[in-house]
Order: C-alpha cells, then structure tokens, then sequence
C-alpha cells in the first residue's frame, strides 16, 4: 500500500502510542505492588518488598490460587475432550444443521457472560443441584469448548486431506491413520487449545460468580474480594502481578504451539 | 490377534456406515451444548414466568408475567437498558476507531518483523487477566482527594476523568480493544495486493482506495470483532463496580435483584442482554461476520 509520508508517519505514532498505553497500566501495577503505603495512590512515595516476601503466608491466596487450578484443570479436560470431538464431527462430516451446531457451539462466548452464570445459576438452583465446585465446573467447561473447537478445527481445516490418502493407500486402517498421521499432527493444537482454554477459565469471574457455592474462592474472586480492604489491597497488587508473569509466558507458548504446527500440518 | 481382528472390523464397519463416525464424534459435545447450555437458557425463559412468593422467598409456581411486564414497561429499567447498549455501542464504535490505523499500519505497512513483534505485543496483555487490568485501570482512574494525590491520571497530570461512566468505557475499550484489532488485522491480511495496485492504476488515491476497496472488504471482519466488543461490554458489572463510582448498567441490577434473591425477576432482567445479543447476531450474521468468527 503506498501512503504519503504523514499518513505513514501518524499511523505509526498511532500504533506505537496504543501498544504503550497497552502496558502503562500493567506497569503501574508492578510498581505498585512495591508501594510502601497500601494506597493506589500515585506517585508510591517509598518502596518495599514486604508484601512480595509475605504473599505466601496469605492463606487465602494460596488456597484461591489451588482451587483455580483444579478447577480450571477439570474443565479444561472436558473441553478438550469436547472441544475436539466437536471439530472431527463438523470437519469431516457434511450434515443437516451443521451450521446451527457451530453457532450454539459459539453461544456461550458470543452472549455475555451474565447470561450464561445466571441461566446456569437457575438451572442448578431450580433442579435442586447444589452450587459447589462442580456447577463452577459445568459452566467454565462450556465456555471453554469453544476455544479448544476453534483451534483443532483450525488445524483440521488446514491439514492437507492426501497425508490421510496416502496413509489410507499404504494400507493403514482408520485406527492407524488416525495414530500415527492425524494425531501428530494435531496435538500441537489440542495442546495449545487446551492452554488457551486454561488461561480464560484461570481469569473469568462471572460465571465463577454465579455458579460457586459458598466455600469455593478462586484467585479472580480474591481478588475481587479483597481489592477494597485496605490491609490485603497491596497483596492484591502482588497477585495481579503474579498472575500476568504465569500466563504472559503461558499464552506466548501457546501462540508458538499453534503457529509451528501449521507448517508441519502441510499444505 | 484379537485386538487387529477388531480394529479391522471397526474400520470396515466406519467405512460402510460413514455416518456412525459422525454419530460417534458428535454426541458428546452436541449432548453437553443442548442439555447444559441451551437447557440452562430454556429454563431460564421459563422461570422469568413464575411469581415469587412473598413468604418463603422462591418462586411459587404460579405462571405470570408480572417480571416481564415490570422489565419492559418500568421507566428506569427502559433507561438503564438504553444506557448499557449506549456504552457498549461508545465503546465498539471507539474500539473499531482505535483498531483500524492500528490494524492497517501493521498489515500493510509494518516491516516483516516488526509486525510479527507487534502481533504478539498487542494480543500478549490479553491473556493478562480480566480483573487485573480493571484493577490497574482503577489505579489509573481514581480521583485525588484530601488524604492523597489519587492514581496514575491525577497524580502525573493533576487531572482525571474520575469514576464515572467515561472511566467505564475507556476501561471497557482497554479489556476489549484486541477483541476488534485480531478479525481487523486478519481481514487486512487476506486482502490482496493486486487489488490495492489495480485500484490505483486506476488513479484511485490511498484515501479513495482505503473508501472503496479497504472498507467494504473489512465489513465481516469488522462485524465479528464487534460481537465481541458489544456482547462484553453489555453484560459487565464488574468494570462498572470497579471504575463506575455511581454509574449502573444492566449487569449490576441483574446481580442485585439475583442475589436479593429474587430469581424469576433477575430471569426475567437477563431476558433483556439476551435479546438485544440475539438481534445483534442476527444484524452482524448478514453483514457476514460468521465467516470471520
């Protein structure tokens, strides 16, 4: 694309400006966390580490954090699971309604989340099903289905259909196909769905919200929680910090998965 | 062996029944979509429809439309409903406006390596966390007062929006904004340059051909970035308790009325976000936005 030289020059400042306001604000969170005074007030007057070198005696943090983790681990298998049974059946097969099940596939995620926590909410309550752990499992494993859907359809969509010919030609069963070509191919993908998948059920707090019984606390909603205590708000500070070094690292890993399968997968 | 024999077999019976495998794939995930989700929905129409009992606090079984007439006809519902689809349309419309300079310049202008850089960089604060950017953006937001010199804003600047309305959409803009960029940068991407080379052979200037040609090949990416924006910012509530200060949207008295508890009435509320999201599907589905999805 051609463009005078202003034009090239201030779509460049536009660009680089909104990647810096990108950070700005979790720059200042880092350098809150090491606020001396347990204020959001800026500029922090003094610094310290205390509420880094003290984070891990907060027994309410680490148990919020383990109860993420497992329930975030639970839904993500279930949706993986889902998630690629889903895309095998709308890639390979040509059906009536096709289109209708893609869409509901999308519908947790293209509706608010209120919606889903407080239809789901409802629906547990209404059946006389206790709100635990498990109904936040139910509901963040919906959510999730979609994002480990889109990344193995993706990659069906893409790999080259003569790899399967060819296996299907040298003798292969379907079984066998499947194991040593298709598999491989699209692990790379499962996997990188799976972090994805992960890392949104990790930070989503409505539907946590709606469907958790009294007891359950995962991180967001200690954070939520604790945010306008005065004596836990640096903790927060430390925490949110810590949540972005976990999954900055985790999502670029998952960007690399899925890019670098895309050239095996051929074509 | 037993096991090929029966590999064998199967593989002979996938073949002659081409659709048992579909039926193997897709019972799974279809059961769990309808009886989880779509039944959790279903329910939630049908109990919009039920009274509650004054006394004991759940709904009494009794059919009524007192919820959905009291959401619909109310004065202040009307305009709190208004008020939600204004803020999520301010923040899709900046959203898009922040997005397509942003979007062309990497796709079209960017060096190879530095819009791969740049890629990364804008989608990488996505996955940051939800509550710890709305959390940041307080920090960035909160007012001065007597007892310190308020956030980032007020204390560089000496001056902020406060916690408002304003401060809910431009945090929203802030949550959502790569939302609009990804389909935007995709769509840009696939459009090819002997499309942008014939048009100005065709004398067409970078502003004619950006109007002409760019534009209305970004419609669906546009489009499907949009179902994001809108549909999350319509249904926030947390954004708006964070950074609102005063300001309520629907999200907020849905929870209220939810946690009263007065379920068909917060029902009866959640009908509204999905109405409105199920119009603006089927608006953004014939602006070919599934395509994009």
């Amino acid at each position: 694309m051609k463009v005078s030289r202003s034009a090239f020059w201030s779509l460049r400042l536009v660009t680089y400006g909104v990647i810096g306001l990108m950070y700005l604000p979790l720059v200042i969170i880092l350098v809150l966390s090491f606020n001396a005074s347990s204020s959001i007030s800026w500029p922090p007057k003094s610094f310290t580490t205390k509420w880094w070198a003290t984070i891990i005696d907060v027994a309410s943090a680490r148990e919020a954090l383990t109860t993420s983790v497992k329930l975030a681990m639970i839904a993500v298998l279930i949706a993986i699971v889902l998630g690629t049974l889903l895309a095998f059946a709308l890639q390979r097969f040509d059906f009536y309604g096709k289109n209708a099940v893609s869409f509901l596939a999308v519908l947790p995620i293209a509706l608010p989340g209120i919606v889903t926590g407080v239809a789901m909410r409802n629906a547990f309550v209404r059946l006389g099903l206790d709100l635990g752990l498990l109904s936040v499992v139910a509901g963040h494993a919906t959510f999730c289905i979609v994002i480990a859907y889109n990344n193995v359809a993706a990659r069906l969509r893409r790999m080259a259909s003569n790899v399967r010919e060819a296996s299907a030609d040298l003798g292969a069963s379907g079984w066998q196909t499947f194991r040593y070509v298709t598999w491989p191919l699209m692990r790379g993908a499962v996997v990188s769905g799976g972090i994805l998948a992960f890392a949104l059920s990790f930070d989503e707090v409505v539907v946590t919200t709606f469907t958790a019984g009294a007891g359950v606390e995962t991180l967001p909603q200690w954070i939520l929680n604790n945010f306008s205590r005065p004596n836990v708000l640096p903790y927060v500070t430390v925490v949110a910090t810590l949540v972005m070094a976990i999954s900055l690292p985790l999502a670029w890993f998952a960007q690399r998965l899925s890019d670098g399968g895309e050239s095996k997968a051929g074509r | 062996m037993a096991v090929a024999g029966a590999e064998r077999r199967l593989t002979g019976f996938l073949r002659a029944r081409p659709r048992a495998g579909l039926v193997a794939t897709i019972t799974a995930p279809l059961a769990w979509l309808v009886v989880v989700y779509l039944g959790s929905l279903a329910m939630l129409v049908v109990s919009a429809f039920y009274k509650l009992d004054e006394f004991t606090g759940k709904s009494n079984g009794q059919f009524s439309f007192e919820n959905i007439t009291v959401v619909v006809t109310k004065g202040v519902y009307r305009s709190l409903m208004l008020r939600s689809v204004l803020v999520a349309t301010a923040v899709t419309v900046l959203c898009l406006v922040i997005a397509l300079p942003v979007a062309l310049y990497i796709s079209r202008l960017a060096s190879k390596w530095a819009k791969r850089g740049m890629i990364v960089a804008l989608l990488l604060p996505l996955w940051s966390g939800y509550l710890v950017k709305v959390y940041a953006l307080r920090a960035v937001f909160a007012p001065g007062s007597d007892f310190g010199s308020g956030g980032f804003l007020n204390g560089t600047f000496g001056w902020s929006p406060g916690f408002g309305y304003v401060a809910v959409v431009l945090t929203l803009v802030y949550l959502w904004f790569p939302y609009m960029l990804l389909p935007m940068y995709a769509g840009l991407e696939r459009l090819p340059n002997s499309l942008l080379d014939a048009s100005s052979d065709l004398g067409a200037g970078s502003l004619r051909t950006f109007r002409s040609v760019i534009m209305p090949m970004l419609v669906p990416s546009i489009a499907a970035g949009s179902i994001f924006t809108f549909s999350l910012s319509l249904g926030d509530y947390i954004t708006v308790r964070v950074v609102g200060g005063t300001a309520q949207m629907i999200g907020n008295i849905i929870e209220r009325v939810l946690l009263a508890p007065n379920q068909p009435l917060a029902a009866a509320f959640t009908l509204w976000p999905v109405g409105i999201m199920l119009a603006y599907l089927a608006l953004m589905a014939r602006l070919g936005a599934f395509e994009n999805l």
